[in-house]
């Protein structure tokens, strides 16, 4: 158990201590629906001790299910988990962690106003025989455990959960899972290279080496390309909730990979006619927010833009920051030629931009009200007479808008909470399409919505371009995005990494750019400036 | 302005989502159906048990009793709608019933400018608590919390303690404490105005749904271009001013400004007038109908227990017992689960 030597790169010879190869954890015929929704679909899959596989895939294609059926967060509804052959099943997270399985999450968990020694053993602080915290047993225990796994220099133990870097926090949620009984048989890091710097990743992998060294089967979950070749073993890519193969990564490339991660066949859904015109109507210059780094891109009438790019590239708060909602630090937008106002929704709206937000429920609908009211909420200023709201007129708009987007409730008075996902979206849309703006932004617009749903979204946003509005959708489904958008422009990390025409843009060529590490790199787009 | 891009087939209403003919009683609603029978139950209960109980001058002792809470009650639903809360409004209502004696005694008895006195200052106090919960960030019941404290403090100190002034001599302020408008006292018509004024901005008019849209959902409300922060100062100042109306009502009533007398314990009742009425404190919902009721409620209650003699005491666990087992009510209907701190 003494610090083992790092390994080199790529997949080399284990310690001779652990068994490597032999399957320590693997999943059997695993299906998980969530209602309608199938998010994996008969995946067998075996983690080796003593290797690191990779899992790979785009958004939604069933990583993080996964790792949740693994570590007891989520029931399969068909198939199962084994252990060294043995069929288990877990109830709950601490019963996969009774059987040594461990999780990394993307996000660590860390309770700011209690030290590093109380973080790491929370929920099971030793105590003295009078139940009283044994504060000396703690940062003993403590002080051993940064011992054992060397981070003695970087980790004081004393240090409050709010100081942390997020190196540290990570390294907490670590020490978290190598504590404790029994001992851990199986680590899945979960994107946990999103947070740290060049210096922090080596770090890391020195550690998952010589966790790997130890015979621990490792799990790591990345869209970076780079990253997963030099570090995994074995890649496992899933589409569509199903395992579409596993290579070994010294007999594979990043080709190969990106075309088992998208290889799917466009649906006729999107036919739609191009509309788009010259005239320009919303140029983005140089934006920069906290999370937004000189981002230029236009928008013309007629237009629909995609923003492709993969969870937290930067796109929502882009939308966000561009609806007034979000502080833009400098760069500036135009509409229609005048300067749009920024960090003021109201005034935003006024100069003629809507955002259908990514978070329907929290961010955009009133769940108690009424559709009617729903939809009114933002033309009621055209509504009214003097101040009082002309009823009459409300119940016309809210039926014409219900019968132009097919909402299916019995009657406008229905309060959106009893409604589908679908037609909740609807209602959003419905809301922005009474508004008439000139430029429409829509943010995961079918996300958690049905297929039949999807087309009838797809068809309204085909309307709004023909109307002559100019549209930017933000999508993480490829697909939609491709076939929905005249031009695709692609983010990574708050910058944008390239733009393709309609033409140009395939899976392989948005992922390509999605994914790409080397951002300081030659950039597609032209409109840098 | 209707849309230019109507179809000529939309104007034809049949065969698509029409609104259902609503009933009378489905129009009052489940929760006010329900506090109209306990009504209906106390109203029968004391009646019996006191024959002088349901007289008609019994009733305007009910109505006038009431008519402070009722103010308060009513500005507590508008912000209660907003997800807000305002636990100084009796405080304020102290506040602005001293002040309006005093300074309608030092003004050598200018009724006008004791009245305007007490509701500018009702008005500042309603600006100073808006301006501490949306500028400086603090939860409104905290804010509030330290304004019942400080609010009765400024009250006393201004008029060290006691009870100031006396205006009876006065016209005006006899016509508001004892008047009557058509065999109705005069407070009671204040009361049926201002809850007039504040449900037809609540139902008719765009503030009223901007309101209930910032308190169902702020996130939306910002996103969909409501000014949040121009609509919670608004109602804060809304609440000063409804207060300082209520403090100076209750001047006109016992004759002189009254620091804490009268208006001290107004806050819970207001409350609990709003919860029993069906306002959600998670914002959102209510209603001033629901409200009213609940204040008609509470008031008959509370004289019915007085009239039959029982321990005032026990009138307090009455009171805290109504608020608790409204919200339990409340959260029970919206499906909470029972998990750590609730919202």
């Amino acid at each position: 158990m003494k610090p083992v030597p790092p390994s080199r790169t790529g997949a080399g010879p284990s310690s001779p201590s652990s068994p490597a190869g032999a399957e320590a954890v693997a999943v059997e015929g695993l299906t998980k629906r969530f209602g309608a929704v199938q998010a994996l679909h008969g995946v067998g899959l075996a983690f080796p001790a003593g290797q690191v596989t990779a899992l790979m895939g785009e958004n939604g294609a069933g990583k993080s299910t996964l790792l949740k059926i693994l570590t007891g967060d989520h029931q399969p509804t068909e198939g199962g988990v084994r252990i060294g052959g043995e069929p288990v099943s877990f109830a709950s997270p601490a019963d996969a962690r009774a059987a040594g399985i461990r999780i990394i999450p993307q996000e660590p968990e860390i309770i700011p106003h209690i030290s590093v020694a109380e973080n790491v053993y929370a929920g099971a602080l030793p105590r003295t025989r009078g139940r009283l915290l044994d504060r000396a047993g703690l940062r003993r225990r403590v002080e051993a455990d940064l011992e054992r796994l060397g981070f003695a220099d970087v980790l004081d133990p004393g240090l409050l959960g709010s100081r942390l870097t997020p190196a540290q926090r990570q390294l907490v949620e670590i020490m978290r899972a190598l504590t404790g009984a029994p001992d851990a048989r199986l680590i899945a890091f979960d994107e946990p290279t999103s947070s740290l710097s060049d210096g922090e990743v080596e770090a890391l992998f020195t550690l998952i080496r010589r966790l790997r060294d130890q015979g621990i089967a490792v799990v790591y979950v990345s869209h970076r390309m780079q990253e997963i070749f030099r570090l995994a073993d074995r890649i496992a890519v899933l589409r569509d909730g199903e395992l579409v193969g596993v290579q070994q990564s010294s007999s594979t490339t990043e080709g190969d990979l990106v075309r088992m991660m998208v290889g799917r066949d466009l649906s006729a859904m999107f036919v739609r006619q191009r509309v788009a015109t010259d005239r320009l109507v919303l140029d983005v210059k140089n934006l920069t927010t906290d999370d937004v780094r000189g981002v230029s891109l236009q928008v013309h009438a007629g237009e629909v833009v995609g923003l492709a790019g993969l969870i937290g590239a930067g796109r929502s708060e882009l939308a966000l920051a561009l609806a007034g909602d979000l502080p833009v630090r400098g760069g500036s937008v135009t509409l229609d030629g005048a300067p749009l106002p920024s960090g003021n929704p109201s005034a935003v709206i006024r100069a003629g931009l809507g955002l259908a937000p990514e978070e329907r429920k929290a961010q955009a609908l009133f769940l108690q009200q009424s559709i009617r009211e729903n939809i009114s909420l933002v033309v009621l200023g055209r509504l009214r007479r003097f101040r009082f709201v002309r009823r009459a007129a409300e119940r016309d708009l809210a039926r014409e808008y219900m019968q132009r987007l097919r909402v299916r409730a019995p009657s406008f008075d229905h309060e959106v909470r009893k409604l589908s996902g679908g037609n909740q979206q609807k209602v959003v849309l419905a809301r922005w399409l009474a508004r008439k703006p000139k430029v429409l932004i829509l943010d995961e617009p079918t996300r958690g919505i049905d297929v039949g749903a999807k087309a009838e979204i797809y068809r309204i946003i085909a309307g709004l371009a023909a109307d002559g509005v100019a549209v930017l959708v933000i999508s993480s489904e490829l697909p939609e995005l491709l076939g929905l958008a005249d031009r695709v422009v692609v983010m990574q990390s708050g910058r944008i990494t390239g733009e393709l025409s309609h033409h140009e843009a395939t899976e392989e060529s948005v992922l390509a750019l999605a994914m790409a590490d080397d951002i300081a790199g030659p950039s597609a787009s032209g409109a840098s400036s | 302005m209707t849309s230019t891009t109507t179809p000529p087939s939309t104007d034809v209403k049949a065969g698509e989502p029409q609104p259902p003919r609503r009933g009378r009683i489905a129009l009052l609603g489940g929760q006010n159906l329900s506090l109209i029978g306990a009504l209906a139950a106390v109203l029968v209960l004391f009646g019996l048990l006191n024959d002088n109980y349901l007289s008609w001058s019994n009733l305007q002792v009910i109505a006038e009793a009431a008519t402070l809470t009722g103010l308060l009650a009513i500005v507590q639903t508008v912000v209660i709608i907003c997800a807000g809360l305002d636990i100084s409004v009796g405080s304020q209502a102290g506040v602005a019933s001293v002040v309006s004696a005093m300074v309608f005694t030092s003004t050598g008895s200018n009724a006008f400018l004791g009245l305007a006195a007490a509701i500018g200052v009702g008005l500042l106090i309603g600006l100073l608590n808006g301006a501490v919960i949306v500028y400086g960030r603090v939860n409104p019941t905290i804010a509030t919390l330290a304004g019942l404290a400080a609010y009765k403090g400024l009250a006393q100190l201004l008029s060290d303690g006691r009870a100031q002034g006396y205006v009876l001599n006065n016209d005006l302020f006899v016509f508001l404490g004892r008047g009557k408008i058509a065999g109705l006292p005069v407070m009671v018509w204040i009361l049926i105005a201002v809850a007039l004024a504040v449900h037809l901005l609540l139902q008719y008019t765009d503030i009223g749904r901007n309101l209930y849209a910032v308190g169902g959902n702020d996130t939306a409300a910002r996103l969909a271009g409501i000014k949040i922060n121009k609509y919670l100062i608004a109602v804060y100042a809304l609440i000063g001013v409804v207060a300082a109306v209520a403090g100076i009502l209750l001047t006109a009533r016992t004759g002189s400004g009254q620091p804490v007398s009268g208006s001290e314990g107004l806050e819970l009742k207001a409350i609990t007038a709003a919860a029993l009425g069906g306002a959600a404190l998670k914002g959102g919902k209510g209603s001033i109908g629901g409200t009213l009721l609940a204040v008609a409620l509470l008031g008959c209650l509370e004289n019915g227990l007085t009239v039959q003699g029982i321990n005032t005491f026990w009138q307090n666990v009455a009171q805290g017992a109504l608020l608790v087992a409204a919200v339990v009510i409340q959260q029970r209907r919206s499906g909470e689960r029972a998990v750590g701190l609730p919202h």
